[in-house]
């Protein structure tokens, strides 16, 4: 199986390679020979004139929503929202019923995710039994079974003495602790950020310091223990500043952003964007922060304090967010808006196009010892393929993903994935997917 | 216009009201209200309460139209007062509460709205827990609605009925301050009172325990998204405050004790007869109700002579009349825009 994308500008930040090319792919590797005028029979012939050409983009951070909530995602139509979104490669959160907390759970998802025949799929296991705080998983089995990261995400492990036991424990398996930063006593039952939409609009918040005294606590136990600290969604101006003082000192800690705390604030919900006030689509854990912190996040990413952009797509039903603010779910559907959110910083110009790429690339599959994320030759031939000037409309009814929360419905975006290959085999195709 | 407002609100009331709202579909909050609309809103309510004065308390002007109060939180006053207000109007009144009905059933908001807007409701008054309830129902049904309270955000009757309150004791609202004491974080009338009284001209003060006062209060004034002062030392505000409005703590919202006592609570905050002289003279309580006395105010001061309580409770009736009123002739309004520029304009020029 020979397959050449023709002409397009490939883009390899784990590399420094931008320029105008020929791409060939060999029975699922990348081919050595990588220049103009590759010469021979193709079994796939892309012309990629004007579009970009990058390794598959990987993120570490999502809910497919199986087993349990199949109502509001499942593997299949989670992971080929995934390679519509140009992902090639995503890390499921083990917040399903029952929780990924076992050897076999972690096969489920994998066997799943195998018959779907998308995006690849690797699960993340629980940190405790049931996500309950309580007593620690089988990390150790689970490994084994394939699990590449550790998570009681959508909660904090909020005992410090388990989340020790847990950085520990990675000193053996090697795989990332990653912590969802929430004090939950601080959060109080907080529904978006603390401050003055929360005031103005009489709800509770939830203050940064609530993701900030978390962030300083498990900088301080990943100092004490070695283990592998990744730290979940960042949205606060004062975890940047810990995370930076932390890297200075030499911290193993790595940490990842959303495309939505990255572009959309506190704001969004006051309806004074454009949209309309209490617009449950705009509640995510955490929450939109103000202007300064997204700037902060922003400006922590282009540095390299942040390493990473991870979607933590948290597709939900329709009555999950048709209903007042109190009582909506946390979360907004993220895979299919990814790449236009991202690319209104690089049109913006505070974000470099290579940067944003490597960060959904070569970056996440570092933090998490990923095999992915590069086209250098005999690479597994992860590929996107995305046009970085067309506008589009966001119409969630256009979906892949059973999500359909999405703050942006109707908003413009420029950007487009126009085909996704993993393994060198075609996951998405824009012209003949287009639903 | 002139032609008509007397098939509307049959000439019972006095004389005809020039002015309308423009275009309005809901009172959410009064923080989109204009002066003008404000004022307008006080003038009608002064209107009502000539008829509320009358032998028979009745006019046609709702005739035919139903108003369904829909209530998902207790309520003396507020929901006894809008039925009042629209049976003084002539309006059919159904009262749904949340136990008893299909809520407790599972019904969510939306369909229990849409279940009464089917059966023939022609305006909502909600009052919900959850702050935007009512913007909810408005954004997803389009049904006129009416804002009795939702959870911590807005109370905008009983903001213009304090308003209307203050207005009638000391002639004007404007120059006078208002300050309002205690759990300003869960309340709403403290909010919608910022907006209206502000509006207005008074300048309105926050004052309670620092851990009941919402987030921004304590950070950089320039922060705070109200047009108001935050005092902390409340002798001191005390000292030139023309009306003191205490609050009552709203233990339903919180899990948390955010102070060590009662007895903390009423010596430091609460409005004794002894505290209430530090004030002006001419200063006048207010208290939005239902009233914890002994805490945040002294018995002695609800029922005494600087106290406006029981003008506030009647005033609600009359305000909540105009309110009602003006909502049907601006959703009547917008019902036929064609001609509805025209007449807007016409209403100005007056």
């Amino acid at each position: 199986m020979r397959v050449r994308i023709r002409n397009g500008r490939v883009i390899d930040p784990a590399r420094g390679v931008d320029e105008v090319r020929d791409l060939v792919i060999v029975d699922g590797r990348i081919d050595a020979f990588v220049g103009p005028d590759v010469m021979g029979d193709f079994d796939l012939d892309v012309d990629a004139t004007g579009l970009v050409v990058t390794p598959g983009f990987v993120d570490l951070h999502c809910h497919l929503r199986e087993p349990g909530f199949e109502d509001k995602e499942t593997i299949a139509t989670g992971s080929m929202a995934a390679a519509a979104g140009g992902f090639t490669t995503i890390c499921c959160m083990p917040n399903t019923a029952p929780t990924l907390d076992r050897g076999v759970d972690i096969e489920f998802v994998q066997s799943a995710a195998r018959r779907a025949g998308r995006a690849r799929v690797l699960p993340l296991g629980s940190v405790t039994q049931g996500q309950l705080g309580r007593e620690l998983s089988d990390m150790s089995e689970m490994a084994a079974a394939g699990a590449v990261g550790f998570s009681d995400d959508g909660h904090p492990v909020w005992d410090a003495r388990l989340m020790r036991f847990a950085l520990e424990l990675s000193r053996r398996h090697g795989l990332p602790v990653v912590d969802h930063c929430e004090d939950p006593a601080l959060a109080a039952g907080g529904v978006l950020n603390e401050g003055r939409v929360s005031d103005l609009l009489g709800l509770r918040g939830q203050p940064s310091s609530s993701e900030e005294v978390m962030v300083a606590r498990d900088l301080n136990l990943a100092r004490v223990t070695g283990g592998r600290l990744h730290l979940a969604h960042l949205s606060a101006r004062g975890s940047v500043m810990l995370l930076r003082a932390a890297r200075r000192e030499g911290i193993a800690v790595t940490a990842e952003v959303t495309p939505h705390h990255l572009t959309l604030t506190e704001d969004w919900a006051l309806g004074s964007m454009g949209g309309r006030a209490y617009d449950t689509r705009t509640k995510v854990a955490p929450p939109l922060r103000t202007e300064a912190d997204r700037r902060a996040l922003v400006e922590a990413l282009a540095e390299g304090v942040i390493d990473v952009i991870a979607t933590d797509h948290a597709p939900h039903r329709l009555i999950d967010k048709e209903c007042t603010y109190d009582e909506a779910a946390f979360g907004i559907s993220g895979f299919e808006t990814a790449l236009g959110s991202l690319m209104t910083l690089v049109a913006s110009g505070e974000l470099a196009l290579i940067d944003m790429i490597r960060r959904l690339t070569v970056e996440p599959c570092k933090a998490f010892g990923l095999p992915y994320g590069t086209l250098a030759p005999g690479a597994v031939a992860d590929v996107t393929v995305f046009d970085p000037e067309t506008t589009w409309q966001v119409s969630s009814g256009r979906f892949f993903s059973k999500g359909k929360n999405t703050p942006l419905e109707g908003k413009s975006l420029r950007g487009t994935v126009r085909m996704t290959l993993v393994d060198g085999r075609v996951v998405y195709d824009a012209q003949a997917d287009a639903q | 216009m002139t032609e008509r407002l007397p098939s509307l609100l049959p000439m019972p009331i006095g004389e005809v009201v020039e002015h309308r709202w423009h275009q309005r579909r809901a009172v959410l909050d009064l923080d989109d209200f204009s002066r003008e609309e404000i004022e307008i809103t006080l003038e009608t309510a002064v209107r009502m309460r000539e008829i509320l004065g009358r032998p028979v308390r009745r006019v046609p002007a709702l005739n035919g139209r139903t108003v369904i109060n829909l209530f998902y939180e207790a309520s003396t006053r507020t929901r006894v007062s809008f039925e009042l207000a629209a049976k003084s109007l002539g309006a059919d009144v159904v009262n749904v509460s949340a136990s008893g009905s299909s809520i407790e059933k599972g019904e969510t908001l939306l369909d229990t709205v849409r279940t009464l807007r089917s059966l023939g409701g022609d305006i909502l008054v909600l009052r919900h827990p959850h702050a935007g309830a009512p913007n909810l129902v408005l954004d997803t049904t389009g049904m006129p609605v009416v804002n009795a309270g939702d959870g911590s955000h807005a109370h905008p009757t009983q903001a213009l009925l304090d308003a209307l309150t203050i207005r009638d004791h000391f002639g004007r609202v404007d120059g006078l301050k208002v300050l309002i004491v205690g759990d300003i974080a869960h309340s709403r009338v403290a909010r919608s009172n910022a907006w209206g009284l502000s509006m207005l001209g008074a300048r309105v003060s926050f004052c309670g325990p620092p851990t009941m006062l919402p987030a921004t209060c304590l950070g950089p004034t320039a922060d705070l998204p109200w047009p108001i002062q935050v005092e902390l030392d409340l002798d001191r505000a005390m000292a030139d405050a023309q009306v003191v409005m205490p609050l009552r703590i709203q233990w339903e919202r919180q899990e948390e004790r955010p102070i060590s006592s009662l007895r903390e609570y009423a010596r430091d905050y609460g409005i004794s007869q002894e505290r209430l002289c530090r004030a002006p003279s001419e200063a006048v309580v207010l208290h939005p109700g239902p009233m914890n006395e002994g805490i945040e105010i002294a018995p002695e001061v609800a029922h005494g002579p600087q106290s406006l309580v029981g003008d506030q409770v009647t005033n609600g009736v009359a305000v909540r009349m105009a309110v009602l009123y003006l909502l049907v002739a601006s959703t009547s309004d917008t019902a036929d825009s064609a001609s509805n520029t025209e007449r807007s304009s016409h209403a100005r020029a007056h």
